[in-house]
Order: C-alpha cells, then sequence, then structure tokens
C-alpha cells in the first residue's frame, strides 16, 4: 500500500525541530530512518498529520567519549556505530549487539534514536541500553530531560518521551577493565527479530573472582528486561558454569513471556535460561581473557 | 509542503522533478523515470526487491520518499550494464543460473554490487549474510552465491595488470 497525505516538514537545526513539536506534537511524527515508520505509514496504521523529517537537521549525529561516557547522537545509523573502532574499543556489548539489527540494508539507513524511539520489545538496542544503565536525553523546547532505561521504557513500543520531546542522544559508561561482553540470540531467520536476545556483562578482579555483572533480555516482557537480582548472586563467586546455570534459573523464575506465533511462552522462557547461562559464561570468559591481557601488559 | 521539487543524480544522469512528499523513492523511479527494474514485493522492508544503492550504501527504496533524495545520488540495476554487455556480475548470474522468474534479482543485484564494493574478495559467509536480506522464492541461494564469488574472482583477475 502507499502512505496517507502528510503535510512534509525539513527542518534544519534543533530548535526549528522543537519548535514545530511544541506546536504540533500530538499530530505530528518524526521520521528519522523511517526502517519502522514508513511500513507503518505504508500500511496506513498511522495517520499524522506532519511529518517532520530529522535527516537534515544539523548536530543529531555523531559519535564521541567525554568523562567515562560514550554518546551517541540520535540520528546516528546504525550501520555507522557498527563500523565505528570507539565503539568497539570502548563499548564491546554495543559492537557485539549492532549486526544483530535487521539486515545491513536496513542499518544502513536506521538509526540508534529510531530504535530506541520505537521500543520495540524484541529490539537489540533497548536490552543494551537497559544492561549497561545508560541515559536518554530528551529535549523539547520545554528544556532537557535525563531518563533512565526503567522510566523511559514505559509498555510495548511506549516510551516515557512526550510529544513535544525529542530523543536527542545516548549515554553508556565506557566499559570498564577486566570487564566482558556477549550479546546472543535466537531468531527464526538470520536478520529477524529475535525471539529472545541477551545482553550480559561480568566483571572480575585480579584473583578471577566476580566483582559485578549486567543482564538484560529482550522478547520476554513488554519492554527490555533487566535481572538485577539474578545477576547480583554472582558478586563475590567464581565464575562457574554452575554459578551461570544457576542465574538462568533465577531469571526465568520471575517472568511469564507471551506466546504467539513464532514461539510459545515455554520455549521463551526455556531460552532466556539457555541464553543468559552461555552470554555471562562467554562474558565472563572474555573478561578472564583481558584480565590476563592486563597483567602480561604490566610485566 | 505536499509536494517538493528535487534534484537528483539518477545511474549518472541528473534530473529535476516535482514529486508529492508521500511517494516513495521506488515508485519515483518506477513511475516519474519509467525505471521499472526496481522492484517492489512487499513495500515494508521485508523482501529486498527494491533494493538501490543510495549514496554508495545499499537502501530500501520503499522505505524512502523521492521528497529525501534531494541533492543524492542513486544507482539503480539500470545502471549495471553497458548497452548491451552485463557488467561480471550480471553476467555471471546468466552463467551460473542465479536467476529463475528474475523478479528479485535487482535487489541482489545492487545488494551484491555494494558489497564487492566494500569487500572485494568476500567469503562465502560473507556473501550469506550480505544477501540476508533479500528473499528468491524460486532459484534458491545457491546459485546466486555461486554466482556472485565468481564474479569477485573475475574482477580479481581483471584487475591484475
Ligand atoms: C526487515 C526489517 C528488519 C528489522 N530487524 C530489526 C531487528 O532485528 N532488530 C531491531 O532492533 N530492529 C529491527 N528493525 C527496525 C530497525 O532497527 C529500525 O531502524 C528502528 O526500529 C527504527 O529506527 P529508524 O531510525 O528507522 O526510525 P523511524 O522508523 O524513522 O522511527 C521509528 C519511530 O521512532 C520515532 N522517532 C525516531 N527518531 C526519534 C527521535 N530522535 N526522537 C523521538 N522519536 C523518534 C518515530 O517518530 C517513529 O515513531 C528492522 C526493520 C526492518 C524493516
Ligand atoms: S519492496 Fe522494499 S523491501 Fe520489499
Ligand atoms: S528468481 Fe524468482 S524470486 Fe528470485
Amino acid at each position: 500500500m502507499k502512505p496517507p497525505r502528510f503535510d512534509y516538514l525539513i527542518p534544519r537545526s534543533l530548535d526549528e525541530a522543537l519548535g514545530v513539536l511544541a506546536q504540533h506534537g500530538e499530530d505530528a511524527k518524526v521520521l528519522a530512518g523511517g526502517q519502522s515508520l514508513v511500513p507503518l505509514l505504508n500500511f496506513r496504521l498511522v495517520r499524522p498529520a506532519h511529518l517532520l523529517d530529522l535527516n537534515d537537521v544539523a548536530g543529531l549525529a555523531g559519535i564521541r567519549v567525554d568523562d567515562g561516557h560514550l554518546t551517541i547522537g540520535a540520528m546516528t545509523r546504525q550501520r555507522a556505530v557498527e563500523t565505528s573502532a570507539l565503539v568497539r574499543e570502548r563499548c564491546p556489548l554495543l559492537a557485539e549487539a549492532m549486526p544483530q539489527i535487521g539486515h545491513v540494508q536496513i542499518r544502513n539507513r536506521g538509526t540508534i534514536g529510531g530504535s530506541l524511539a520505537h521500543a520495540d520489545p524484541a529490539a537489540e538496542l533497548p536490552a543494551v541500553v537497559a544492561a549497561l544503565d545508560g541515559e536518554l536525553v530528551l529535549r523539547s523546547a520545554r528544556g532537557e530531560r535525563v531518563l533512565t532505561p526503567d522510566r523511559y521504557f514505559v509498555a510495548y513500543l511506549t516510551t516515557a518521551a512526550e510529544p513535544d520531546e525529542l530523543l536527542v542522544e545516548v549515554r553508556v559508561p565506557v566499559t570498564p577493565p577486566r570487564t566482558g561482553v556477549a550479546f546472543l540470540e535466537v531468531s527464526r531467520r538470520h536478520g529477524d527479530f529475535a525471539l529472545v536476545g541477551v545482553a550480559a556483562t561480568v566483571t572480575v578482579d585480579e584473583a578471577g573472582v566476580c566483582t559485578a555483572g549486567a543482564l538484560a533480555l529482550t522478547g520476554v516482557g513488554p519492554t527490555p528486561v533487566v535481572a538485577r537480582d539474578a545477576v547480583r548472586t554472582l558478586v563475590g563467586a567464581r565464575p562457574t558454569p554452575a554459578a551461570f546455570e544457576e542465574v538462568g534459573r533465577r531469571v526465568v523464575a520471575g517472568l511469564r513471556p507471551d506466546g504467539d506465533l513464532h514461539a510459545s511462552s515455554e520455549y521463551r522462557a526455556q531460552l532466556a535460561r539457555v541464553l543468559s547461562a552461555r552470554a555471562l559464561a562467554r562474558a565472563a570468559e572474555r573478561a578472564a581473557a583481558g584480565a590476563e591481557r592486563a597483567k602480561s601488559d604490566r610485566r | 509542503m505536499i509536494e517538493r521539487t528535487v534534484r537528483v543524480t539518477v545511474n549518472g544522469r541528473r534530473v529535476e522533478k516535482t514529486v508529492e512528499v508521500r511517494k516513495t523513492l521506488a515508485d519515483f523511479l518506477r513511475d516519474d523515470l519509467d525505471l521499472t527494474g526496481t522492484h517492489l514485493g512487499c513495500e515494508h522492508g521485508v523482501c529486498g526487491a527494491c533494493t538501490v544503492i543510495v549514496d554508495g550504501a545499499a537502501v530500501r527504496s520503499c522505505l524512502l520518499f523521492a521528497a529525501q533524495m534531494d541533492g543524492h545520488e542513486i544507482e539503480t540495476v539500470e545502471g549495471l550494464a553497458n548497452g548491451e554487455t552485463l557488467d561480471p556480475l550480471q553476467e555471471a548470474f546468466r552463467e551460473h543460473h542465479g536467476l529463475q522468474c528474475g523478479f528479485c534479482t535487482p535487489g541482489f543485484l545492487m545488494t551484491l554490487t555494494c558489497l564487492l564494493r566494500e569487500c572485494p574478495n568476500p567469503s562465502d559467509a560473507q556473501v550469506r549474510e550480505a544477501i540476508s536480506g533479500n528473499l528468491c522464492r524460486c532459484t534458491g541461494y545457491r546459485n546466486i552465491v555461486t554466482a556472485a564469488l565468481t564474479a569477485a574472482r573475475s574482477r580479481a583477475a581483471s584487475a591484475r595488470p
């Protein structure tokens, strides 16, 4: 099908864009990469009166590191993040998740901000930002708000952003030393939205004991699910397969994923348990390898 | 605005047209420029038949608006052959039966053209990864992969002095 009629606006600056949103927020939609919005327009599932194209707004794209944070502008293309050496070096979890988003043709156009604004519970980026305790920076003509993922992701395809607010950037902490990461997912076909995905990090001390860990899952709830309590049991423990399997069991104890045509509730829970244990194990292996490298560098 | 005048370069040719802003790039190429080689299978980003190259990157033309293309450079399947002479990738598709009905072929060719520019000597796995966003309902992917690998080798051979 073809999109319904809309009024097309091309702001050149952030202020101009925010001005339009202040006036038309409720009846306007912003267009980023269009990889989720244009299908909805083509199906006429959304019919905005105004379509506000962000692609020519100056200053919304870019990747930088400052005060221990990696900051990515909302209009940065997914493919640019995937191929960034800075991201690979400072935030390997993000680098590992990127190529698992759709296909290269989608990532060439799709943006970081678009994915985080669309808030699909099966999407990789929301889980990565949640696992890393990132921050989402919203801007409107009224000012700026910085939200944590648990306050930003509200429900299925719903965020706490008001109709006049734009997501302008996302910040994640730079990955600390002796930390390993992993992003694992299972999907029916390569490039499909995953049935379940798991983002994991594990930090070890010089003696190889776990000092911190994080785990966030896609596809098992209306928003990314962060398994804080389950992971806490790892702290102070040696990273062993038994410890990771125990975390996996705890993760699913509190979950009631919805089943659908692609996977039953039981199967999703099973994937969540197995992938959690595997992702933690892989992250721990990498943390140990990183700790070894650090030791031999010092020698 | 509900109409916009855009200046674009399509297969090296500059065109200026006024388009309704809701017209997708795919419909613009097909209906306004008569470049019907770009096919539409699903119009929601899943099948890859509409893949074209914009500013050097393979993208879905069903998910872009022509009004967004002002100042941009577009390559379509019509730009590959030189008159009656197929380019090496097209030649390899013909040689290795990389198509049957041909509906998906323009999308595969544009996706693979991009891959071979970025990665002139891809592995079997890299080719498969690259075409994972293109669906073919009749050929099966084996021959398409063979065609892509053959084209890569023949390009490498012809590049040697
Ligand atoms: C075939 C296919 C496969 C895909 N597979 C995956 C996958 O496996 N994993 C995955 O995560 N995604 C997948 N996607 C979705 C893709 O990642 C999209 O790019 C992403 O969901 C939306 O980003 P976008 O830049 O394209 O945003 P758009 O489609 O332009 O916008 C999406 C929504 O976000 C809003 N929005 C965009 N930017 C902002 C902003 N800065 N501030 C406020 N609101 C904003 C828009 O108004 C709209 O409602 C797939 C898409 C396709 C077509
Ligand atoms: S027609 Fe564009 S991806 Fe199917
Ligand atoms: S050749 Fe018929 S769909 Fe691919």
